[in-house]
Parts: C-alpha cells; structure tokens; sequence
C-alpha cells in the first residue's frame, strides 16, 4: 500500500489568506521513516504547509494524507499520531521543566503508571534531568528546544513536525539536536523539518525547496545539485569589490554571491561557454583573479532556482 | 518644526492605528453612549412605577380613594390586591413586591381620630432610595374632605420598614457588591487565561494535541469556581464582620446561588475568549458586559424605578438575576426555591453561553 511508503501524499495543496496566496498547489510524497527538509526564506509557506499537514489549517484547495489520514476529515484521530514542534516557543514559560512534561502527559492521556517512567525518561534522555525543577522561562535557547522536542516525542508519534526547531539555538546544540532527529528516525519515526539553514537542509535525506508558496524544487541534495539549471564559478580575486562590480554588468550572469574575498557565480548552463565568459569579462576590467567551477551547493541551487522564477514571472 | 514634523507623525501613525483597531474604535464610542443612555434613563431620583400591593381590610369611600390617590402619582405600580398583611408579607419575601400598603379596618375610624397612623407603608428597606420614596408618600393628605387641613398633623401613614431597620446602605451595597466583583474578576479571569495562551503561542500546541474542546473549556472553568468560591468567603466575611450585614438566609443555598453565577460568569468569560484574540481585547469586551451590570442590575438603582427599556436589557445581565437571589436569600431570608425562576434564569445564559463558547471554539487556527 501506498500509505506504508509514504507517510504524507498531497497535491495541489493550496492555502490562500485573503487575496494572498501563502501556499499555492504544492504536491509532496515524504517516505515513511525519512527525514524530509523543507528549505525556504521567512514567508515561503513553509509553516503555513505544516500547519495544513498537521490539520490545524484547512487547506483552501488540494488534499492531504498524513499516515493514511486525510487531514480535513481525521485531523483529530490524527493528533494523537503526530507530534508538533511549533516555531515559536509554545510550553509553558511558568511551568518548571517537568511540569511540563507531566502537563503534556497528560493531555496525550498516557497510562498513569506510564506516565512518571516517561516523563523520567525524557527528561534523562534530553539531558533536562537538572534542569527538572527550573522554570522553562528561565531555560536557554537550546534547553528550550530539547525541552519542545522531548514533549513533541512523549506520545512517541509516527510522523514529527518539526518548524524552524533551531532558529534560537547555538551550532553545538543543534548539531546534538539533529544527531537526536537521526535517532528518531531509525526508530521509524518520519520527520518533517523546515529551516533555512542550508547546512541542515544538506543533512536531510530529501527536501523541498519553497519560495513564495510554491515548491519550486525537490529531491536528494544531490540530485538537486545536480538538476539546477545553472554552472557555478568560484572567483578568487584581490579585489572582490571591483571584480563584483563588474561582473554585475555582466548580463548573462544569474547572480553573485560574496563570501569573504571569493566570489560565487552562476551562469545558466544554455551558455556553452560560461567559464570564459567569466574570465572574459574580468580580465578586460583588469582584474587579476582566479576562475575555477565548483559542484554547486544548495544555496547555489536556492538561488538559481528562485532567480529563474523570477525572471519567468517578468516574462510572462 | 522638526519636532512638530515628529509628534504629526505619531499623531498620523495613532490615528492609523486606531482605525485598524476596530474594538477600541467601538469602546470610544461606544462607552460614553452606553453610559449616557444608561445613566440617563436609571439615574432617576423621581422614581415611578414601584411594584406594589396593597391589602385593604377597611374597604371603605375613603380607602379606596386613597388607593386611586396613591395610583395617581405613579410613584408605585399597584399590581394586586390581597387579603391580609401576611400575604404582602409573602409577596415582600419573595422580591414581587418593594412597597406594601396595609390599610387596617379601622381606618375611618383613625383617620377621624388622628391620634394613631392610619396606615401602613411596608417598605423594602433594603434599598435607602426605596425608603425615600416611601417617605415621601407619607406626606399625601389622608382626611375626609370634611376634615379641615392641620398642617403637620396630616401624617398618617406610618412607614415599615423591612429588612433593614437601621437603614444601613451596606445591608443593600455589600450583596450587590458581591455579584459585581464576581462579575468583573470572573469574566475577565476566564478571557484572559485563554486568550493569554493565544497570544503566547501555547494555544498552537494545545490545539494540536488530541485534546477536546469541552474538555478544555471545562478544565479552565473549575479552576476558577474555586476562586470565585474563594472571593464569595471574603466578601460574606467582610460584610458580616465589619458592616453587620446580616445572613438571613441559608449558608447553603447562599452557596448554590453564588456557584450558578459564577459558572455563569466563567461561561461568559469562555465566550469572550472565544471572540478577543489579545489580552486587552478580552479585557475590553469584559467591560461590555460589566458596565451594564453595575448599572442596570439592580446594584446601584432600584430595579423598578427603572424605565421599561432599561428593566429589559436588565433582564438578559446575569447579574440582575443574581442581585435578586442573593438580596433574597441573604437579607430576606428566603429559599431558593421560591425564586427558582431566578436560578433558571441564570442556569439558562450559563448554558448558552457555554455552548456557543465550545461551538464558536475552532481546533483550528482558521
């Protein structure tokens, strides 16, 4: 059956709020037991899809299933299936660490004698044993994150939503943090996460990529690397400032990016002979630098493939 | 200039703001009319159309032209006539009645002889305007047209005073007060607990759990019956202890009353909650339903001194029915039974209001 292989299915999934169309026709296919990435800037939709996915939106056009679920008829047989990290902080900031827990035990109604075992559990396994008695207001960015993540995995749901779980947290704790969301995954669990760091979107066994409500690309980020329509250069240069300038006025180049002293640039691959376009171009600016081709990363593919909507959307 | 460049802009971004925000737009104008029209119509020092009865054991030319002439002022509402003080006594206890009019049949003979009041005004004293006008009734010339006018030897009538003999306010101000502060803390609590975790964000997570909404309207609400229970234990005390209010009534059914209302209160609360999506809102719509209720209940003026509009709105305040109840059990010493129709009153809005809040309540964030 389909529903074993894939834990969500949805298509022309579509969420307007008024004239604003947040979402706009999106179809995913997640494996079960993967963690899937959904990579996008702040106002992509991201969250607005996993609002829709975890039924607390209804969407405005298409379906989803969750786990065999349709999300508009079974959203509440489905909460007992999923977990749900929200993007802000949502646990109580009054409550100490394990009344919290205690709190969503509760709700969840696990079995009384249960309760205490997992409770101690938890607390053991996101190491917030000692933290049990501090209030969660008090916690720091990363022990707030465990804290969400231990209560969003009390229930031991099939299916983790998880939005932006890192934006308020350090780089050791969310390296810890996505060691904790593999071992998850091994256990069967299936993980959908956005973020747009593309670091951890490279960590993810498949993502999506979102801009302005549309899923513009999708697949390993390998494969996505591969398929992007653009031949990405490194440009070494001693002055990157001149070298950016005038490259800029270079009119087949898709955009530039500047880390540090080195530049990079993509080129659409229809132009057969980009390298020494490049090259070309800066030698007759006078500038001495280094022009090498590089394997193209996912903020190369972000930005390709976002850039050719947007010159598709002043075509048409 | 540049400074006055500054303060237009705060202006212009203020009076922006204050476009956009529909609620507060609707309490500009909205309280100082309701407050106008609300204190326009209640605030009423010649009071008319007091409920009355009145129980005429003379029956004779004279009282009954008393009666029409006490009719004619408008000042009372005579409703009935009944045949022995013990039923106006009855009709007192049971709040159908504020004013009493006992006419003994020996009238003629008194009002000839005028060594001895002639008859009797009973008063609900719990309420000092009520008493005002009593005494003022009192100054109607009762004698036979034969009768040459004595100037200060017309008084008559004597005034009884019910329930409240040393004509204290408090005996009058701390039940009322009690429905009031019952009122503002319980709505407000309720409102602003949900709305609370709305605007923090919990809401998203507890929306999202397998959680039901009775179940979470009804898990908020008993927390808060025991504050309210909390609260009704201070004020009872207070009043006993520091003004002799007295307790005429049953503890108990003191208590059966003042948990309706506050159930009542929480479910309106809910309701509010249902409909605000900020703390301020919450706080805002709660003076929608308080600022009637201070007004219009029967707290600070006499019900039936009140202009029929104004008793109409009253009737849909919970707290009207409530002042009722606990005036009646507390200073009149009555059973709640005999004022079920008060206690259904108000177990009638807290079901509504509950349903609507768990009806109107979405699991969903849109």
């Amino acid at each position: 059956m389909n529903n074993d292989e894939f834990a969500i299915s949805a298509s022309g999934l579509t969420r307007r709020f008024g004239s604003l169309v947040a979402v706009n026709d999106v179809d995913l296919k997640i494996p079960t037991g993967s963690i899937y990435g959904f990579l996008g800037p702040n106002g992509s939709g991201k969250s607005t899809t996993i609002r829709m996915l975890c039924g607390l939106l209804t969407p405005s056009a298409g379906t989803a299933s969750v786990l065999g679920m349709d999300t508009r008829r079974d959203s509440e047989k489905l909460k007992q299936q999923i977990g749900y990290m929200t993007q802000k902080f949502s646990l109580y900031g009054d409550l100490t660490v394990k009344e919290n827990l205690q709190f969503v035990s509760k709700i969840y109604a696990v079995p009384r004698r249960q309760r205490r075992i997992r409770v101690e559990e938890l607390m053991h396994e996101f190491k917030l044993a000692s933290r049990m008695k501090q209030r969660a207001d008090t916690l720091s960015g990363g022990q707030k994150q465990r804290l969400s993540l231990a209560a969003a995995t009390l229930h031991k749901p099939k299916m983790l939503f998880l939005d932006e779980p890192t934006s308020a947290v350090d780089p050791q704790n969310r390296r810890d943090f996505w060691e904790k969301l593999f071992e998850l995954a091994e256990l069967g669990t299936t993980i959908l996460v956005s973020t747009h760091y593309m670091d951890e979107a490279e960590r993810c066994h498949k993502l999506a990529i979102l801009d302005e409500g549309v899923k513009v690309a999708d697949g390993t980020p390998k494969d996505l690397g591969n398929s992007i329509a653009s031949n990405v250069f490194e440009v070494s240069a001693t002055d990157p400032n001149a070298a950016r300038l005038s490259l800029a006025a270079q009119q087949d180049i898709t955009s530039i990016t500047q880390l540090g002293v080195r530049l990079r640039v993509l080129v659409p691959k229809e132009l057969s002979n980009a390298l020494s376009v490049v090259q070309g171009n800066l030698s007759i600016a006078n500038i001495e630098a280094d022009v090498q081709q590089v394997f193209p990363d996912l903020e190369d593919v972000f930005i390709s493939v976002t850039q050719l909507r947007r010159r598709e959307g002043l075509a048409a | 200039m540049k400074s006055l460049t500054r303060i237009f802009s705060i202006m212009r971004k203020e009076f922006l703001q204050l476009g956009r925000d529909r609620l507060t737009f609707g309490m500009i104008i909205g309280i100082p009319l309701i407050q106008l029209l609300m204190f326009g119509y209640a605030i009423n020092t010649d009071v008319r159309n007091l409920s009355a009865a009145y129980a005429d054991e003379a029956d004779s030319h004279l009282s009954r032209r008393l009666v029409s002439d006490l009719r004619a002022t408008q000042v009372i509402n005579i409703q009935q006539r009944v045949s022995s003080v013990q039923e106006l006594n009855r009709l007192m206890d049971a709040g159908l009645i504020s004013i009493g009019i006992y006419i003994p049949d020996d009238f003629d003979r008194r009002v000839l002889q005028r060594d001895r009041p002639a008859l009797q005004l009973l008063v609900d004293g719990t309420d000092p305007i009520l008493l005002g006008v009593a005494q003022q009734l009192t100054a109607m010339p009762v004698r036979f047209d034969s009768q040459p006018a004595i100037p200060g030897a017309d008084v008559l009538m004597e005034v009884r005073n019910f329930y409240n003999p040393e004509r204290r306010s408090a005996v009058n101000i701390v039940p009322g007060l009690l429905g009031v502060i019952l009122t503002m803390t319980m709505v407000m609590f309720t409102a602003v607990a949900i709305v609370r975790e709305k605007e923090r964000g919990n809401m998203e997570l507890l929306i999202n759990t397998p959680i039901r909404t009775p179940e979470l309207m009804l898990g908020k609400i008993f927390p808060y019956i025991f504050i309210g229970l909390i609260q009704l234990v201070i004020i009872l005390a207070l009043g006993r202890y520091l003004f002799q209010v007295p307790i005429r009534g049953s503890e108990l059914h003191i208590l059966l009353a003042s948990l309706l209302f506050i159930a009542t209160n929480l479910s309106l609360g809910l309701l509010v909650s249902t409909m605000a999506t900020t703390q301020f809102q919450a706080m805002q719509m709660t003076f929608f339903v308080l600022l009637p209720s201070i007004l219009l209940s029967g707290f600070m003026f006499p019900f039936d001194g009140m202009p029929i509009l104004a008793q109409r709105i009253a009737e849909v305040l919970p707290l009207t029915h409530f002042n009722r109840l606990i005036r009646g059990i507390m200073l009149r010493g009555v059973d709640i039974m005999s004022m079920w129709d008060e206690a259904a009153a108000l177990g009638t809005f807290m079901l509504v209001a509950l349903t609507l809040a768990i009806a109107r309540f979405r699991k969903r964030l849109d």
